[in-house]
């Protein structure tokens, strides 16, 4: 069985989601190639060619795959299908974006957020925000994917594979891309951290916010995170939510501050290994997943914490 | 500029979900159901476009059981001018539902199609880039600000590490994200008013689509459970437990 998986990167840098697209792909088949589709990339294809198991990598290279819109996405990757048993590709919201279209045009029914290969047409997703998990069995000659990476490990470096390359789709599109406004940030990225810290409505503000959590992250070497309510609130960008309508995520250590703990921030963090929950209501449902639960007002427990680490 | 704007009546997302013993599925008897928040955030928007005389009509379509007919009805609430229920009880995969979705297209040549990012009930994120596709119109997705500008749409998404800008050639699919807007409550008269509103009824069979499953649930279980662990003393204790852990 062959298999396809589309690389994420920014023309620079190889994400870790590859590797572990590359680990969820090889148990679907034994031929594993990467598509390295971008402007400039050549680094981002040598990277892609040490993954370990790799095949070879497909560089395809040009303006059109600046951004890897989906439309240029789908000129590119649904003629490679003909020889290719399925396309895997890390559920980013670059990889959400593109995958829906590869498959409509291939006429398959795209799996969504997979987190188990169990054979090549049967897989393991979460439904209802993780509150049930579904095993699915899918009837399409080809298999259209998008892989969580929270539930597969990277696949190990050291290949080398051989890197051909492709033609990138002439535009012009329906889609013109017009600007990118990122954050940034020292911080590791969310859904890659080893440990995050989250805060809650508790804050109070978004001055709080910042004087309470960033110190104990930038201790921890942490990302930061925020739930839903305390995004809603104003208190962290949404880019720092955590849940069924966030970010999925499962670091080594969460630390939840002033987080109370809903049905749908615990669906975006309870694969954590170790949960800390610090929170002044002894009720709060966080307690019920927490490893290590500290029932104090977090304005003196958390500065506190920072210090004695 | 018409927009069409499908919505889907799923369990309410307050709802805690619970599975089927027999392992076949979700228990949805007696559960209460509503619109997907993400498609009441497409409504609102759909309005919102009509309030600032940039719609002139929204055409709201539901895929589902009959009942569904009443989600439609609080889209037309919240101020769209017509509904659309294509009637049938069966399960319809994103791909059907897109298949679906291309005829209506077809029929009622809408300039913008707003689509939830995603239902709270399968989480598949499919459907709206699935519409783009089957019809080779651009796309625009998780969508944070939307902007007419002449005959394009400027959507600003929200994408992982920050916002990124597109410029789509209309006609074109949206698909929202949540802080695009805070959708509202219909008012009293204005649900008496939506009372009187049409809703035409049609079925998959009607448009010539096959909506059989190209998936089978084999099983449908409870996610693994984490036990509570314990509650420390206080920071000392926490310090002491994490460093013990290694996790610190």
């Amino acid at each position: 069985m062959a298999v396809l998986v589309i690389a994420e990167h920014d023309n620079a840098n190889l994400s870790d989601a590859t590797a572990k697209v590359v680990t969820a792909a090889a148990k679907f088949g034994s031929d594993v190639d990467v598509l390295v589709a971008g402007e400039g990339a050549g680094a981002v294809a040598a990277a892609a060619a040490q993954i370990a198991g790799v095949r070879k990598v497909v560089h395809a290279d040009g303006a059109s795959l600046k951004k890897q819109s989906a439309e240029a996405m789908e000129a590119l990757v649904v003629p490679m299908m003909a020889g290719y048993d399925a396309v895997f590709i890390a559920a980013t919201t670059t990889g959400k974006n593109i995958a829906p279209r590869i498959a409509a045009k291939l006429d398959v029914m795209q799996l969504s957020e997979i987190v188990e290969v169990i054979d090549p047409s049967t897989f393991v997703r979460p439904i209802y925000a993780g509150n049930a998990i579904m095993t699915v069995k899918s009837s399409d000659a080809k298999k259209v994917i998008t892989v969580r990476g929270t539930a597969f490990p990277a696949a190990a470096g050291g290949g080398a594979a051989s890197v051909e390359t492709a033609a990138a789709p002439a535009g012009p599109f329906k889609s013109e891309f017009v600007s990118d406004e990122m954050v940034k940030s020292d911080r590791p990225e969310l859904t890659a951290a080893k440990r995050i810290v989250s805060g809650g409505r508790a804050l109070g503000s978004s001055d709080k916010f910042k004087e309470v959590i960033i110190p104990l992250a930038d201790k921890l070497g942490a990302a930061v995170g925020a739930s839903r309510a305390a995004v809603d609130a104003g208190y962290a960008p949404n880019d720092y939510q955590v849940g069924q309508t966030g970010k999925i995520v499962a670091p080594e250590l969460y630390v939840a501050v002033g987080i109370s703990g809903a049905i749908q921030h615990l669906a975006g963090m309870k694969d954590s290994k170790i949960i800390v929950a610090i929170n002044k209501d002894e009720e709060a449902p966080i307690f019920q997943v927490a490893d290590y639960g500290l029932v104090a007002d977090l304005f003196v427990a958390v500065p506190e914490l920072t210090k004695s680490l | 500029m018409k927009v069409l704007v499908p919505v889907k009546r799923v369990i309410d997302y307050n709802v805690k979900v619970r599975v089927k013993p027999d392992q076949t599925g979700v228990d949805l008897a007696n559960v209460k159901m509503s619109m997907n928040p993400f498609d009441e955030i497409s409504v609102e928007e759909a309005v919102r476009l009509k309030e600032a005389g940039v719609a002139t009509e929204i055409v709201v379509v539901s895929i589902g059981p009959q009942q569904a007919q009443e989600t439609i009805r609080t889209a037309l609430a919240m101020g769209a001018d017509r509904g659309i229920l294509i009637k049938t009880d069966a399960m319809v995969e994103p791909l059907a539902v897109a298949k679906l979705l291309a005829k209506v297209v077809g029929e009622e040549s809408p300039d913008l199609v707003i689509l939830g990012k995603q239902a709270i009930d399968d989480d598949s994120n499919q459907t709206g880039q699935m519409l783009a596709a089957l019809l080779d119109w651009p796309q625009g997705t998780f969508a944070y600000k939307i902007e007419k500008d002449g005959g394009a749409l400027k959507v600003v998404r929200e994408v992982d590490g920050g916002l990124q800008t597109v410029k789509l050639t209309l006609p074109a699919i949206v698909t929202v994200d949540l802080r695009l807007n805070e959708p509202r409550y219909a008012s009293l008269p204005n649900i008496m008013k939506a009372k009187k509103k049409e809703i035409a009824e049609k079925s998959p069979e009607a448009y010539g689509v096959d909506i059989s499953p190209r998936l089978t649930v084999v099983k449908v279980t409870e996610p693994a459970t984490r036990s509570a662990g314990v509650k420390v003393e206080d920071v000392a204790a926490l310090v002491a437990k994490l460093k013990t852990a290694g996790a610190v």
